[in-house]
């Protein structure tokens, strides 16, 4: 195993179902990645990429082989350990998801409070200071319902992004956005992750923001199909 | 404990700001809760007043043991024992004095409407102040007058006439078994669910209105004790020293023997122990009815919640949250709706239904626990709520 490796999959499998109804939708997965490494994750639905990308984010418990996400095992951990591995990733998702019932300030503080180790004015202040990192300082105390789609995709970001993650992982992250703002969220994901020294783990079928990428890798049927670095 | 606070405060308090979002919704769980909690005062409250009211007589007896037979069930029913038995009770040391008092029901015609009503009428020696009523204490003599009575100024029934010429000083007549009776004077008891009033006479008025009641026959026998002797312990030697047909009870046994009679022979302390189960259940149902639809809507926070590493029991405590604030706000206006309830019962009907301190703590406390059991159910469906399913 490579020494840099914040991400590192050997021999993954995974089935979905049980009994006769038990499908295999992972074959044989193979896959390091290193710190600071922005990978990018293509595919036809249904080859497997958000559910590799939800193993590695440890909200499916993995069945067998090797996943190592910060030198952790994640194969065979218990539900602790898996909560606390959630921990020390961010999430974007292809819905913002966002609380209806919380200002973008106080949803993007509850990245922070997971952790229990701020107080509330530290919260308080970083959740302020990520929001104007992505351009969002005057809309602190808006509701999630008065923001655009791209805005709040932006909320979700610094959400994610709030703690210092070592590791992002974003699903579609532009799906629901037009092309401006779609290219607009990954430039400011690109900036922040480079700012943060964070690995990103991408999701996408949009074309047009695969530049982004240190390296690409295509899903189909299960299998990861190359791992060609991006020139 | 104080890492606890330090948590409690960092913490955004999610549910308070899920319900305060949610005017509407927030506004019928309050108006839920408030109709559950005035039906559970309004069931407590009767099944008090019935208690109190059945044993305000009681309460008002000028005596520190009681004599009564052991067929007696209640003072309606309360039978009687031979007069013996209250001079043989002289014997036990530690007792003063005693007396004899008479009741029986009767029907008597209202002195206004002209209509038969039942009422409990007490004969009392009217050379001894056996009651603490001062209305009764003042008209002693008067009652010593042939066929002359004191009257209930809290009956229940149409009587405001009756009692403004009582006031005025005038003696109002009126019929009770053919005789013609006066009234003299005001005392106040009130109505309770036996009777809906009382008349106080001599005894020998109240022989001359039931000339078939042998003179022997008395109904309560009321001991006096010296200063310093023990209830208890002279209620134990009445009774080991008289026959077995009377039965010695001190005066705080005596009320509560009233009151186990109304809980424990009738149905109607189970029906109000009923209906305020009832009251319970809708609560129970009405709070869970808002809080599950509020975890249903949040599904997908929820999970994205979970996702970031929140444990589950963050997300219990966040049902738990609402639950407890619908229970603290929702209280205030029931307590505030059966406040004027209460008064408006107790001008209405002369039952002493009030609001005590243990009784408002007692809903309080029920209403948290009627919260907390709709959250419970509530939060099953936040196991529905799968971080995976959410990419």
């Amino acid at each position: 195993m490579n020494e840099e490796s914040v991400i590192s999959i050997t021999g993954l499998d995974h089935y979905f179902g049980k009994g006769q109804l038990r499908k295999q939708v992972l074959f044989e997965i193979n896959l390091n990645i290193a710190a600071g490494e922005i990978i990018l994750m293509t595919g036809p639905s249904g080859s497997g990429k958000t559910t590799l990308l939800t193993l590695v984010g440890a909200l499916r418990a993995v069945q067998c082989g090797s996943l190592q996400v910060l030198g952790q095992e994640l194969c065979g951990a218990s539900k602790g350990k898996q909560v606390q591995a959630r921990r020390n990733n961010g999430y974007i998702f292809q819905a913002h998801n966002l609380h209806r019932s919380l200002t973008a300030m106080q949803n993007v503080q509850m990245g922070l409070e997971v952790h229990g180790s701020f107080s509330s004015r530290e919260m308080r202040r970083r959740s302020v200071e990520m929001l104007e990192q992505v351009g969002l300082g005057d809309r602190v105390h808006y509701y999630p319902e008065d923001l655009s789609g791209g805005q709040k995709q932006r909320v979700a970001i610094a959400r994610a992004l709030v703690s210092h993650p070592r590791i992002v992982l974003a699903d579609e992250p532009t799906a629901a956005l037009d092309s401006k703002s779609g290219r607009d969220v990954v430039n400011l994901m690109q900036r922040l992750a480079q700012e943060q020294g964070c690995t990103i783990l991408l999701v996408t079928h949009d074309n047009r923001i695969l530049d982004i990428a240190d390296r690409i890798v295509h899903m189909e049927d299960g299998k990861l199909a190359s791992a060609a670095a991006v020139p | 404990m104080f890492s606890l606070i330090k948590k409690l405060a960092r913490r955004t308090p999610l549910g308070w700001l899920q319900l305060s979002r949610e005017k509407t919704r927030f506004l019928v769980a309050l108006s839920g809760i408030a109709f559950a909690d005035i039906l559970i005062f309004m069931q407590l409250g009767f099944e008090g007043a019935l208690y109190e009211s059945n044993s305000r007589l009681h309460r008002s007896l000028n005596a520190d043991v009681i004599l009564i037979s052991p067929q007696g069930r209640n003072l309606v029913n309360i039978s009687t024992f031979s007069r013996r038995r209250i001079y043989q009770a002289l014997d036990v040391p530690g007792v003063k004095s005693t007396e004899a008092l008479y009741t029986n029901f009767a029907d008597w015609k209202n002195p206004e409407t002209r209509k038969k009503t039942s009422i409990l009428i007490v004969g009392t020696n009217p050379n001894h102040q056996a009651f603490n009523l001062p209305g009764v204490n003042a008209n002693l003599e008067k009652i010593k007058l042939p066929d002359t009575v004191v009257f209930d100024r809290a009956t229940r029934g149409e009587y405001a006439e009756t009692i403004a010429a009582l006031e005025a000083g005038k003696t109002p007549t009126t019929e009770i078994e053919r005789r013609t009776i006066t009234l003299h004077g005001l005392f106040e008891v009130g109505a309770s669910f036996a009777t809906d009033g009382t008349l106080i006479t001599s005894q020998e008025n109240f022989l001359r209105l039931f000339p078939r009641r042998q003179t022997g026959a008395i109904s309560i026998g009321l001991v006096e004790l010296e200063a310093g002797a023990d209830p208890t312990q002279v209620t134990a030697a009445l009774n080991a020293h008289l026959p077995e047909d009377v039965r010695a009870l001190t005066l705080e046994e005596f009320i509560n023997f009233e009151k186990d009679y109304w809980a424990k022979n009738t149905s109607i302390g189970f029906v109000f122990r009923l209906g305020t189960m009832m009251g319970f259940i809708v609560g129970v149902i009405l709070v869970y009815q808002v809080l599950s639809t509020d975890v249903n809507d949040h599904m997908a926070e929820y999970a994205t919640f979970k996702a970031m590493g929140y444990r589950d029991w963050y997300l219990l405590g966040i049902v738990f949250e609402e639950a407890i604030i619908l229970a603290l706000v929702g209280f205030i206006p029931g307590f505030s709706i059966s406040l004027g309830l209460y008064s408006m019962t107790r001008k209405a009907t002369n039952l002493p239904i009030y609001l005590t301190m243990a009784r408002v703590i007692f809903v309080l406390a029920l209403t948290a626990i009627m919260c907390s059991l709709s959250g419970a159910i509530a939060t099953r469906r936040l196991q529905a709520a799968d971080p995976a399913d959410i990419f």
